[in-house]
């Protein structure tokens, strides 16, 4: 049945498609774009191909996603737990964050983000500058650029600390199980993770040099920067929206995680006298983070697939790129149209088989 | 026992073949009768009893809608005229606000039958995607507004950094790459999808610049906070010739809507207006004779009465009134320019209605 009316479907469209003298086929993706982009991880400009767009925009939704996703898990852990925290104002202010910002719609919030920051933020050449380095314009947010000299000793270097600290935790868990004692591994993963690429700055000869933003005026009231990295105010708002959105969500998972374990584990654990600290590390996290993860899951693709909303704010993402303005420079409907969401249905998934992964990995191991 | 069986199952194997065969049966027939009809848009416009017409999301002077949901323009007095020829009566139109990435699939999937909507006619367009082009109402070029304190006066004083915002899914964006690269100026896009959230945006002062078509700046102008803070810059960096477009494939409707623009503009050449129209029948002039249908057969070709010519200049008026009227009037872009009669001194020239 689903393979017949997709089959009519198909059937149809070719029908159409011929009547009004339209061809099918990808071969578009190779010709020149003849269009700029205003964000790129890569370079591009007008003279690469379609497909080189494409990838841009690829590139461009999943940095946003990236980002959103990181600020979303950090802001939704810690209003989480603040929801379930003994002191009343904190818990009243997460509660008060949680319903204000889950119960807008995201694309207002969007909105609300880049227009009020817009209005908000100062011109250029206003722009005071925020710990001597930052300059947060109406054009962007403009932070000194790394300059660095021998940046592979540096990356060795941080290597090395990456495995010493495996090794130390792999050496730590077999001394507490054979005989009973506890290192301070984090202190010392702390140490190690300072000691050695501060080592390399000294003996390695590695430098790092900061290029500092420089105010530059292009006509009597317009200014720009030059230099430094600069991060346009599309990325900072969608990212910012994103972020708040979903964490609602997330902070809600939490306190159902935690709350999804029994009041007799946490007494249990501390009648064999375990620390407060220790007692969320060991006993309940373990056994909320079962309940958190799937529902999170479904969070990150929600994040995820809520960045196409970028086109209304001129962030250059897939949707923006390829499914605006590439198709409409090229016309191919249902082609560009198809590539687009077999690319959203593809990073989604690609989501899901990492965080089932990392669910079973958590998940109780029945021996 | 068993043949009653095979039986059995042999009847329900042929039941289900000839299900498949009649279903694909009536696949070819719907699809045979949809090729055999000339001008299935006429015969639909004309069962429904009004034209959908496709238009901007609003756009002063070209198509705009009030408070009260009442549309005007040049590019809705077309869709008028096709409406006053057709159907008899200007009224009958309705409109379909689209973005500029969802107005060429909103026509080739048949969602509208006419698209009037500030759109460019170029080649790739015209050849490629299942669109024809029937004409120009209006000559526009891109163009550069920046703000009046900038001290910019001329497009040779733009420097590199300068940022520009534009509209996505338009010509605009591909025009501004050639202009900057040319130039050697290296600028960054910022292109919404709409084209308040782009006055929104360039108000603010996001952007140094704000590009797109001349009239475009000189229609957003008239909605800024302060309208006298900006100025367009003289220069044009591209052709843009604006005009309806209707799906490939069907001449009979293609030729209707060419002519009703045709007709509007040929009206103001022999001096007839929506006023005079009627008077005009009694004319010596035979050119003007057959304007209002009072000689020759020229609605006999479309399938229409002869009298549909007469409908839309005495309903929408002719070409130079509809300027008046959405442009000239509300002061978006009182010269004329290029979009005068030929005999006046510019490019107006259509083929004669004959």
């Amino acid at each position: 049945m689903v393979v017949l009316i997709f089959g009519f479907f198909t059937f149809n469209a070719q029908v159409n498609m011929e009547n009004r003298g339209i061809e099918f086929g990808y071969g578009f993706l190779s010709q020149e774009s003849s269009f700029d982009v205003q964000f790129s991880l890569i370079e591009y400009d007008g003279s690469h191909s379609y497909a080189r767009a494409y990838l841009v925009g690829l590139l461009n939704t999943l940095l946003v996603a990236f980002i959103g996703i990181i600020f979303a898990t950090i802001i939704g852990i810690i209003v989480g737990i603040a929801r379930l925290s003994p002191n009343y104002l904190i818990e009243r202010s997460a509660a008060f964050y949680v319903e204000f910002f889950r119960n807008i719609p995201l694309l207002l919030q969007i909105f609300f983000w880049y227009f009020a920051a817009l209005r908000a933020l100062p011109l250029p050449q206003d722009a005071e500058a925020i710990f001597g380095v930052f300059f947060l314009t109406i054009k962007g947010l403009f932070v000194p650029r790394f300059v660095w000299e021998n940046l592979d000793i540096f990356f060795y270097s941080l290597i090395a600390a990456t495995i010493s600290i495996v090794v130390i935790r792999n050496y730590a868990r077999k001394l507490q199980e054979s005989e009973g004692k506890q290192l301070p591994v984090f202190s010392i993963s702390i140490g190690l993770l300072i000691i050695l690429p501060l080592l390399a700055f000294l003996i390695g000869g590695v430098s790092l040099s900061f290029e500092m933003p420089v105010l530059e005026q292009i006509a009597t009231t317009s200014f720009k920067y030059n230099g430094g990295l600069g991060l346009p105010p599309e990325l900072i708002a969608l990212t910012l929206a994103l972020a708040l959105y979903t964490a609602t969500f997330i902070a809600e998972c939490v306190r159902a995680g935690i709350q999804g374990i029994s009041k007799g584990q946490k007494e249990a654990a501390a009648s064999i006298g375990l620390t407060p600290n220790q007692i969320l590390k060991l006993v309940i996290m373990p056994q909320a983070l079962r309940i958190i993860i799937p529902p999170t899951t479904n969070q990150y693709l929600n994040l995820t697939k809520n960045s196409s909303l970028a086109a209304a704010i001129a962030y250059p993402d897939l949707v923006l790129v390829f499914a605006g303005t590439a198709l409409m420079q090229t016309g191919r409907a249902i082609e560009i149209v198809s590539i687009t969401m077999l690319t959203y249905l593809s990073i989604s998934l690609a989501i899901s088989v990492l965080m089932n992964w990392y669910n079973k990995s958590i998940a109780i191991k029945e021996k | 026992m068993l043949t009653i069986k095979r039986g059995k199952k042999m009847y329900k194997y042929i039941k289900r073949i000839t299900s498949f065969v009649a279903m694909f049966a009536v696949l070819f027939v719907f699809a045979g009768e949809a090729m055999a009809k000339k001008s299935k848009t006429l015969k639909n416009t004309q069962k429904k009893g009004f034209v959908r017409c496709g238009v901007s999301q609003g756009l002063p002077g070209f198509s705009n809608a009030d408070a009260s949901g009442n549309w005007t323009g040049v590019d809705v007095d077309v869709c008028r005229a096709v409406a006053a020829a057709v159907l008899g009566d200007a009224g009958k139109v309705k409109f379909t606000p689209l973005s500029a990435k969802e107005r060429f699939t909103a026509l080739t999937s048949g969602e509208i039958d006419i698209l009037s909507r500030n759109t460019t006619w170029t080649l790739s367009r015209d050849a490629d995607i299942g669109l024809t082009f029937v004409g120009v109402n209006f000559y526009d070029g891109q163009g550069f507004m920046v703000r009046k304190d900038s001290g910019i006066t001329s497009t040779s004083q733009f420097k590199s950094g300068i940022s520009a915002c534009t509209n996505i899914g338009t010509t605009t964006e591909l025009n501004m790459r050639d202009f900057f690269t040319s130039k050697g100026i290296s600028y960054e896009p910022v292109a919404f999808e709409k084209a308040d959230e782009v006055v929104a945006a360039y108000d603010a002062g996001r952007c140094d610049t704000y590009t797109t078509d001349k009239s475009g700046l000189a229609a957003q102008r008239t909605k800024m906070k302060d309208p006298d803070a900006h100025i367009v810059l003289p220069e044009t960096i591209s052709k843009e010739p604006l005009g309806p477009v209707v799906r490939q494939g069907d001449s009979v409707w293609e030729d209707i809507v060419r002519w009703s623009l045709n007709v509007m503009i040929e009206a103001e050449e022999y001096g007839i207006t929506s006023a005079n129209a009627d008077s005009m029948k009694t004319s010596e002039n035979p050119a003007i004779k057959r304007l209002v249908g009072a000689e020759g057969e020229l609605g006999a070709a479309f399938g229409l009465d002869n009298e549909w010519s007469l409908r839309i200049i005495k309903q929408v008026g002719n070409y130079g009134e509809s300027y008046k009227r959405n442009i000239a009037d509300p002061g978006i872009l009182p010269d004329r320019g290029p979009n005068q009669l030929w005999t006046k001194g510019g490019i107006l020239y259509v083929p004669p209605a004959r």
